[in-house]
């Protein structure tokens, strides 16, 4: 059994987080609001080491004014708690919509549009392999068929539904593969989390 | 002497070329040189560089490649400053200079020429969206079929009211610039907007500031739009943590404790996802899920009573609201997948004719 206090501590919290499978009851309350207030407390310090002194106030020691502007973005944020000029946090979430949308629309059309169109066209090519020319097809049609589930201006009726329903099945496919794939996942950190408890906390194993 | 001045002497590479690397952001010269004769007999090539104006000047080493590379590209160059550039032949640390190249300057371009075609393709969808925006504000009722989860949200709150018991709304883990993110904003607006007709309580936990601080207003918007501000709780809103798995347990505890009688998961989920929705399964609560993870979806879908996927979430808010702005959106979405659905059918038959168009989709 470990000698260190902090083995002690990961194993004790652990074991707290895990009592949640019983019922709800205090340990897994104290776990749960420790876990909460020192992630925040980590995080603040985190982001003023990382982000906030280097990105920003080295700069503007620096003499680096344009920085005045985000600094004056991100204090608009605490104009929340003075109700008369409360409306001025639109600015900088507008800001931040806008600049996420704008980044991330050239991004996806490229990334999840032409490339996936680009992936799922079928070739004479395709086929040089038999079988992959089949794969490459039965795909083709997957993505044709899901595409009409997700058509939203029109009934699902007549082929369109029968179309839609295909699609379904594909989604549901790629589901069941989907969750299988990621509960051993999940299984693989449960396991790691045994290990720990076996291992550096009880020493039943190596 | 001469015979052994011949015998190490190595022939240095021909036709040195620099030029300003197209469509980047600047500060780059991408050079390239045609093999030395002896390619085969040498170390590899030492490539040197000097500011064109300073002919008086030392070249300088700024990289190397093994024998047989062809190309190099100097990503340290000054935007406007003129380069000359030689590449030397290096064998047992003896150098054999090229001729240098002709004085090349780097500089940054506005346009990115191998996306045009992701320009065209915005360009399209931003025309489409404007005329079908015009079109519902003009008044014409765009058709939107039935979404089965959305058409529960109703349910959701009445039952809430019903049992007495608050909605817990959970925008995601995503912060404020993920698509899943903003889309469940607006339908928070939507069920907030529900809930203050009816009258129940209200718990969104939030794991970033700013998500926090949109969710508030987005709430508090709702409470204005339905004439009931007095209704607004501050605390309706909760900032929790930032730590993935902290803001799970956080919101299990939520769970087991203030009992919601509907949760709503509507946003971008990792990993945490099946924790939350077990539990609010476990607790009896009816669930309505919506996320653009594909790998979270199977857990929402087995979990929860209904399950927006992927574009259902993004058609939930026009769907729910009904406005112009949005409905537009969501129609000039259908036509988009129209495109693609065409182009796909069209680019198959196509190859199948050799004629081979797939080049209008490449983007560098």
């Amino acid at each position: 059994m470990s000698s260190d206090p902090w083995i002690w501590v990961g194993a004790l919290l652990t074991l707290m987080i895990f009592s949640f499978l019983y019922k709800d009851n205090p340990f897994y309350k104290f776990g749960e609001h420790l876990f909460v207030g020192v992630a925040n407390g980590y995080y603040i310090v985190f982001y003023w080491h990382n982000s906030l002194r280097p990105n920003l106030f080295e700069p503007l020691g620096a003499g680096e004014f344009i920085y005045l502007v985000p600094l004056l973005l991100g204090l608009m944020y605490f104009t929340r708690f003075i109700p008369k000029v409360s409306w001025l946090v639109r600015i900088p979430i507008g800001f931040m919509i806008g600049w996420g949308a704008g980044l991330s629309i050239p991004a996806l059309f490229q990334a999840e549009v032409l490339r996936q169109l680009e992936g799922t066209v079928v070739a004479p090519s395709s086929f040089t392999n038999p079988m992959s020319g089949i794969w490459s097809l039965i795909i083709l049609v997957g993505v044709i068929c899901t595409l009409i589930y997700f058509f939203f201006s029109k009934e699902h009726k007549g082929i369109l539904g029968h179309t839609s329903r295909i699609g379904i099945i594909f989604i549901m496919i790629g589901f069941g593969a989907s969750f299988g794939y990621t509960v051993m996942a999940r299984v693989s950190l449960l396991i790691g989390r045994i290990q720990f408890l076996l291992g550096p906390w009880l020493g039943l194993i190596d | 002497m001469t015979f052994l001045l011949i015998f190490l002497s190595f022939l240095p590479p021909t036709d040195v070329i620099a030029r300003d690397k197209p469509n980047d952001a600047g500060s780059t010269i991408s050079l390239s040189w045609n093999l030395s004769a002896d390619d085969a007999l040498i170390d590899g090539y030492v490539i040197m560089k000097r500011e064109a104006s300073d002919q008086a000047g030392e070249y300088s080493k700024i990289g190397s490649t093994i024998r047989g590379v062809m190309a190099f590209e100097d990503e340290n160059a000054q935007d406007g400053i003129p380069y000359e550039y030689v590449v030397a032949v290096i064998k047992n640390g003896e150098l054999f200079e090229s001729a240098p190249s002709e004085p090349t300057v780097s500089s940054p371009q506005v346009f990115h020429t191998g996306r045009t075609n992701v320009l065209i393709a915005i360009a399209v969808f931003t025309l489409m969206l404007a005329y079908f925006v015009a079109k519902a504000r003009s008044g014409k009722g765009l058709f939107i079929r039935k979404i089965a989860g959305l058409a529960a949200v109703e349910e959701a709150v009445g039952r809430a009211t019903e049992m007495g018991k608050p909605i817990l709304y959970v925008p995601g883990l995503g912060d404020i610039d993920w698509t899943a993110t903003i889309a469940s904003m607006n339908i928070l607006g939507e069920v907030a907007k529900k809930i203050a007709l009816y009258d129940t309580a209200l718990i969104v936990p939030n794991r970033w500031s700013v998500t926090y601080t949109v969710s508030k207003e987005v709430v508090k918007e709702a409470f204005i739009s339905e004439g009931r501000p007095e209704k607004f709780k501050e605390d309706y809103v909760r900032y929790l943590t930032e730590a993935q798995f902290g803001f799970a347990a956080a919101i299990n505890g939520i769970i087991m404790r203030e009992k919601p009688a509907t949760n709503f998961f509507v946003g971008r989920f990792w990993a945490e996802s099946l924790i939350m929705a077990e539990t609010g399964s476990q607790a009896g609560s009816f669930q309505i899920a919506g996320t653009d993870s594909v790998l979270q979806l199977p857990f929402f879908v087995t979990a929860c009573d209904y399950t927006l996927m992927g574009e259902e979430l993004y058609a939930a808010s026009a769907y729910l609201s009904r406005e112009p702005l949005l409905l537009g959106s969501l129609k000039a979405q259908d036509y988009g997948k129209l495109i693609v659905l065409l182009m796909l059918i069209f680019l198959t038959a196509f190859s199948f004719l050799n004629i081979n168009l797939l080049g209008i989709l490449r983007v560098q």
